[in-house]
């Protein structure tokens, strides 16, 4: 097990690598001269000159690269060209917002997700999994953002329940923090609940034609041990790999949803940064949850292991 | 009991009268290539997903032309207006047709979606096929793209669009190579098992070109999953290009889009419930329709799916 994981994090280096030249690529990909694009239409050819020396444009790419790529190994992303500060104090002052809205949305998927799948699958064809397959079919076709513009219309502006916008973090006052995080964390959540309740649901109705889950009845096991310990045990395994699928939408989606609650996150400040081209930034924050989501999937494979012991990676 | 005698009656027609479209339909056997269609014209759901993409894309190229509220007329005396019988669904803050804007928006959602689909369909399936075929350029060739996907893949377009500025084509570039891992890794696992197949091996005998090979026979064989996962992809990028629009990184700001038109609608949200509702909706039914479509397609081809 300590090997299959050692083997996990060495693999990680070559992923980040290119994780790396790609991110980096990015900001070459901007048409024309970076740094006067950087600048804008007004800035005379010495501002220009400048700029390049200082942020080492004018070095060949591959020595940028690893100047960078370095950097980035040891925790530094460059400095911010508007911000005026290091990139990684200014994302790290924005990661908790974004790091609890994305662990609240999971919350949320799996508390409404799992349920609701194993019901559907218990009482396969019912109304109830009529109704829940509604919701799911539904739950996907809906983009997070509209979802969260209707659930502010509705509870923010109608009805007046809720607050949206600003922000309060969790050590100042914890009610509020939760009432303001409630829409856009159930926003966020919903299309990850929608598909994880359809896949419990089809994994469910496979793994209780199985053998053993006769087996189980015909020795006389109570219906509801059947599906809570001979079942959903084993129902849950394809569940684990779509959470770790999840985490990389809810880390993308937490972006716009932060930007429809005007939440303080990283995924604002680079939507911000767009405008002001402040390209470090983007580069870093992209960086930054790439690589939250690749150790989200490692994660997600070794509970895997443990959960199934079927599965051996080693050989 | 009713609906049991009509059906009979059905096969009986469809005896006698073969040109009718019932009969037509029942005349193809499970053993026809084409059986998959009968079984989606056979399925309401996905005719009736069908038939309101047809009326979104209908509305969107000849209302316009017949109406005489312009998408882009400006009427600075009519602004946020409600709903009434000259806008059905009301004005926007420039005074603009809301439902006209909104069923013009729908020509951009489905261009965008589609082009997104042939590139990374082209792309990807190019890719999966030369991964798969030669195991010389199969680790490097996944590596990348294993590299493409380890983005959350709306992170990723919103990085690339800001480094190449809002443009049409642009978007399309960008979510065409964000999804083409998806379509590369699945190509790539049916042309490892179809390349084990005995007439590849018969064709490599008789001395077929390897591009040959993987174009004649072994592409075909990989296209019922890569059509399923394609119809997918056209809704994806519906909802990429909607969020890109509604965060200004999307399509320039004077094209009406879904996006766009939640973005502005936003900032109104307290005094103009109509300017969110009707592009909300409309990219949800949109979106919504191609899902039940792919479903009813994978379905279709691949019977094994349905029970689920």
């Amino acid at each position: 097990m300590t090997q299959y994981i050692m083997r996990r994090l060495l693999l990680l280096i070559p992923v980040m690598l290119i994780v790396g030249v790609l991110v980096f690529t990015l900001v070459h990909l901007t048409p024309g001269d970076p740094a006067a694009v950087i600048l804008g239409p007004d800035a005379t050819s010495e501002d220009v000159e400048d700029l390049r020396e200082r942020m080492g444009f004018n070095e060949p790419l591959y020595l940028q690269f690893f100047s960078w790529f370095g950097g980035v190994l040891q925790g530094d992303l460059g400095e911010s060209y508007y911000l005026d500060r290091p990139v990684t104090n200014a994302l790290l002052d924005r990661a908790a917002p974004t790091i609890l809205l994305t662990v609240y949305a999971l919350t949320i998927a799996l508390v409404i997700g799992v349920p609701v799948g194993i019901i559907s699958a218990v009482k396969q064809n019912s109304i109830i999994d009529r109704l829940a397959m509604i919701f799911a079919i539904s739950g996907v076709a809906i983009p997070n953002f509209v979802f969260g513009i209707f659930l502010i219309m509705v509870f923010a502006v109608f009805l007046g329940w809720l607050p949206s916008g600003q922000y309060t973090s969790l050590a100042e006052d914890p009610v509020d923090h939760f009432r303001r995080m409630a829409m856009p964390a159930f926003s966020l959540g919903f299309s990850s609940a929608a598909l994880l309740a359809r896949l419990v649901r089809s994994s469910m109705l496979d793994t209780l034609k199985e053998d053993y889950v006769r087996t189980a009845y015909a020795k006389g096991v109570a219906f509801r041990h059947v599906i809570s310990r001979h079942a959903l045990r084993n129902a849950l395994i394809p569940a684990i790999t779509i959470i770790g699928y999840s985490v990389g939408t809810l880390l993308g989606g937490a972006v716009v949803t932060e930007t429809v609650f005007t939440l303080p996150g990283m995924g604002r400040l680079v939507v911000n940064s767009i405008a002001r081209r402040d390209y470090p930034i983007i580069q870093g924050a992209v960086m930054i949850i790439a690589v939250m989501y690749l150790l989200a999937n490692l994660t997600v494979d070794i509970l895997y292991v443990y959960i199934d012991p079927r599965i051996r990676y080693g050989d | 009991m009713e609906t049991s005698r009509t059906r009979d009656a059905g096969d009986a027609d469809s005896l006698r009268d073969t040109g009718s479209r019932k009969g037509f339909l029942k005349r193809i056997g499970p053993q026809s290539r084409w059986y998959w269609a009968r079984q989606m014209l056979e399925n309401p759901v996905a005719v009736g997903s069908m038939i309101f993409i047809l009326l979104v894309v209908a509305a969107a190229f000849i209302w316009p032309l017949l109406s005489e509220n312009y998408p882009f007329r400006l009427n600075p005396v009519g602004r946020l207006e409600g709903p009434s019988a000259d806008f059905l669904m009301g004005t926007d803050q420039f005074g603009r047709d809301v439902l006209l804007r909104g069923v013009f928006g729908a020509r951009i959602s489905l261009a965008i979606g589609l082009s997104v689909m042939m590139m990374s369909g082209i792309l990807g399936a190019l890719i999966g096929l030369i991964a798969g075929y030669y195991p010389r350029l199969d680790t490097p060739i996944m590596r990348v793209m294993d590299g493409i996907m380890a983005f959350p893949p709306i992170l990723l377009a919103i990085a690339v669009m800001a480094s190449l500025g809002p443009s049409t084509g642009n978007v399309i570039f960008t979510l065409g190579v964000v999804y083409t891992p998806i379509i590369s890794r699945l190509v790539r696992g049916s042309t490892l098992s179809v390349k084990q197949q005995l007439y590849v091996e018969a064709a490599q005998s008789i001395g077929v070109k390897d591009f040959g090979i993987m174009i004649r026979h072994i592409f075909p064989n990989t296209l019922s999953p890569l059509i399923v996962q394609c119809t997918f992809i056209v809704a994806l990028a519906i909802i990429a290009e909607a969020s890109l629009s509604f965060l200004g990184a999307g399509v320039p700001p004077e094209v009406p889009t879904w996006g766009a038109m939640l973005k502005d609608g936003q900032t109104v949200i307290s005094r103009a419930w109509w300017m969110i509702t009707v592009p909300g909706l409309l990219l949800f039914a949109t979106v919504l329709a191609i899902n039940l479509i792919g479903d009813a397609l994978r379905d279709a081809i691949d019977p094994r799916s349905r029970q689920r």
